[in-house]
């Protein structure tokens, strides 16, 4: 794999460890109680965020699922605002109103985070639409779960997006659990990809603990989408270090498994180990990079702790715009 | 089929979950035919623990893990139960019914009247408002309840959680089975297996002599409280759980409507279109004459559920909105 230059792989890894930093403090606070409604926290997944995110241009849209952490802060978005969020501050991406499950702002090509399982890809490929429709030259990334792959709406959306060649490129965030259940057992076929296929698209089944790997398949599908060649479907096999939602410990997987997925697999070891090899940076700034991550980590939730509870009296404003009964 | 073992474990002051498997052992038991569907229920026994224990003591057959698919997972549902089972699907939250709602009210509410077919059907799914965000908090309880076909459950007690699914599991129509995320943790007795409660009986939970408060699943815990506090204040109020939507205990609303005549309806649905709206429009047609004055429907606002706790708070009844709403009617 072409390694990209010293300043953007960099930014991938330091991007990788922010989420990581973030997830891993977020979790802590939210067994303190911190985080309305609980999380979903996403570490160990950190290479498909950021090497999707990283393919695309900043106004391309994503939709995403109840795990999304990780994609709205490598779309570009700050620790603050989503950590001030999950406190449902009012400073939050979402005004405090989502907390860690809905995260979006839609004028900025964030179609939201989603408590639906399967409803981000349908979004997306809807956005691919518009795109479509107004001419523009960007795509739609639609984000979704292993377990979201059997739900029928999914299916509905991929066989639009072929038939319409929509510049959609749906990714499968496959850390193999759908809360308990294993991909494997409800999954027939068991190949995703050629389930894909069969609908007529480009499909892949990747390393999503690769990001480099990521990156490349999501670059290509953006130049397909972009020429006009409609949708691609990447699966991205990844794997969730914590429990479904925070503080969840099941029986349904082996703590061998999970320690192994940790030190052999794990998505920012392997980059930095190419990033030294590359030399692009030293042990010393690693370090270095890490402890800046922990800096602006700790700064979000000084932010998030210090920013305003929501005014309750706005439950009733920006339901609609109040606008179809005024006389045109 | 395998075959259930003769002794169920037997729990002491149960809580909400665990006299729901209680109830479903019990029928389960008795009736081969009856399975649970549902995503995560054999490990982890559902996500509130409802069928905990359950498949390992049924197996496999009788306790099905499902993939994400509410669609063809009621489906599943609606054609086995036709087919002579009594199948139970687990929709986790009440939510994703919307992802098979076709299948549940166009459906399996239409079979009996269209195909001379039985639908011996439980969905059982969580309801209410907690915390959880605009997509996990929705009430849906007067949609399903105003579709013909469908009978609608919302205990709020152990007690009725056993009583009523033990009686929709000998039913053979089609039941939405609404238990309220926020009466998990509650616990109360239960009662043996010879005690099955009729759909359609609302019960008195509190007497008073001089207004009624008519309410159903969380919003009662509230009303206790407002009630409680009115005692001080020397106002008696009565307060009846309606314990099942559809159908609806209509001579229990009349005598009450007639006795007490101040009437206040209450619930967390957003207010508009909420089936506080019909109990009190056909109290008012009913039984105009013995009303002191107008019915107060107390209810939630017509806003989607936030997921910062104090505007979720603010968007469902309070104990002082339900106070002042009895006070209302003891002013006429
Ligand atoms: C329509 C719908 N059904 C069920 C759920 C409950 N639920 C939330 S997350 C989840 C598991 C999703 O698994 P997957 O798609 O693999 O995503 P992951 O949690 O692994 O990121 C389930 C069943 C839901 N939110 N929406
Ligand atoms: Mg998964």
């Amino acid at each position: 794999m072409t390694i990209p230059d010293k300043k953007t792989s960099l930014g991938l890894l330091r991007q990788m460890m922010v989420i990581r930093d973030f997830e891993e403090t977020a979790d802590k606070l939210s067994l303190r109680g911190k985080v309305s409604g609980g999380m979903h926290n996403s570490s160990g997944q950190e290479a498909v965020a950021v090497g999707v995110l990283s393919a695309l241009a900043p106004l391309d849209v994503i939709a995403t699922t109840h795990r999304s952490h990780h994609h709205t802060l490598a779309k570009g978005f700050t620790s603050r605002e989503i950590m001030a969020e999950l406190f449902t501050r009012s400073t939050g991406i979402s005004g405090g109103r989502g907390a860690s499950m809905h995260l979006g702002d839609v004028t900025k090509g964030h179609f939201g985070g989603n408590g639906i399982v399967g409803a981000g890809v349908g979004i997306a490929m809807g956005a691919a639409l518009g795109i479509q429709q107004k001419g523009d030259k960007k795509v739609s990334v639609g984000f979704i779960g292993d377990g979201g792959m059997n739900t029928g709406r999914t299916w509905e959306a991929v066989n639009m997006a072929v038939i319409w060649k929509l510049p959609l490129i749906v990714v499968v965030d496959n850390n193999q659990y759908a809360v308990e259940t294993f991909v494997g057992r409800v999954t027939g076929g068991g190949d995703l990809a050629k389930r894909a296929e069969g609908f007529g698209m480009k499909a892949f089944n990747i390393d999503g603990m690769d990001v480099l790997e990521v990156r490349k398949y999501v670059s290509e599908a953006r130049e397909r989408a972009l020429a006009g060649e409609g949708p691609s479907f990447i699966n991205a096999l990844t794997y969730r270090y914590y429990g479904h939602n925070v503080g969840e410990k099941g029986q349904y997987r082996t703590q061998e498994e999970i320690d192994t997925w940790k030190s052999t697999k794990d998505p920012i070891d392997h980059f930095t180990a190419v990033v030294i090899e590359n030399g692009y940076a030293d042990q010393a700034a690693i370090d270095e990079m890490r402890a800046s991550v922990r800096a602006e980590i700790e700064d979000a939730v000084a932010f998030a702790d210090a920013s305003p509870e929501p005014d309750i009296s706005t439950i009733y404003d920006d339901i609609d715009s109040g606008k179809l009964g005024v006389q045109l | 089929m395998t075959t259930a073992p003769t002794t169920a474990p037997k729990v002491q002051n149960p809580n909400y979950s665990e006299a729901f498997q209680s109830g479903v052992r019990e029928e389960m038991k008795r009736n081969p035919g009856i399975f649970i569907l549902g995503t995560d229920l054999i490990e982890r026994g559902g996500h509130f623990a409802q069928v905990k224990g359950i498949a390992q003591e049924f197996g496999h057959e009788r306790v099905k893990d499902s993939p994400i698919s509410e669609a063809a997972m009621v489906a599943a549902g609606v054609g086995a139960a036709m087919y002579g089972c009594h199948p139970i699907v687990d929709l986790n939250f009440i939510d994703f019914a919307f992802g098979a709602m076709d299948e549940i009210l166009n459906q399996a509410a239409k079979i009996r009247f269209m195909f001379n077919g039985k639908v011996p059907l439980v969905i059982r799914a969580t309801s209410g408002v907690a915390l959880g965000g605009a997509h996990h908090c929705n009430s849906l309880e007067s949609l399903f309840a105003s579709t013909p076909g469908l009978s609608v459950a919302v205990p709020s007690t152990p007690m009725d959680v056993k009583g009523l699914i033990k009686t929709a599991l000998r039913a053979e129509d089609p039941v939405i089975f609404l238990m309220h995320k926020k009466l998990s943790g509650i616990r109360g007795e239960i009662a043996d297996e010879n005690y099955f409660i009729p759909f359609g009986k609302a019960k008195s939970i509190r007497t008073g002599t001089d207004a009624v408060i008519i309410s159903y699943g969380y919003s009662l815990v509230t009303a206790q409280k407002a009630a409680q506090t009115l005692e001080a204040e020397g106002v008696s109020v009565e307060i009846i759980d309606l314990r099942t939507l559809y159908p609806l205990d209509e001579q229990a609303i009349n005598d009450a409507v007639k006795k007490f005549g101040r009437v206040v309806v209450l619930d967390e649905a957003p207010m508009f279109g909420s089936i506080t709206a019909e109990i009190a429009a056909t109290a008012t047609e009913r039984n105009f004459s013995s009303l002191k004055g107008p019915i107060v429907r107390v209810g939630g606002a017509r806003a989607p559920i936030s997921a910062n706790p104090a505007m979720a708070d603010a968007a469902i009844p309070t104990v002082a909105s339900i106070i002042k709403a009895v006070k209302q009617v003891m002013s006429y």
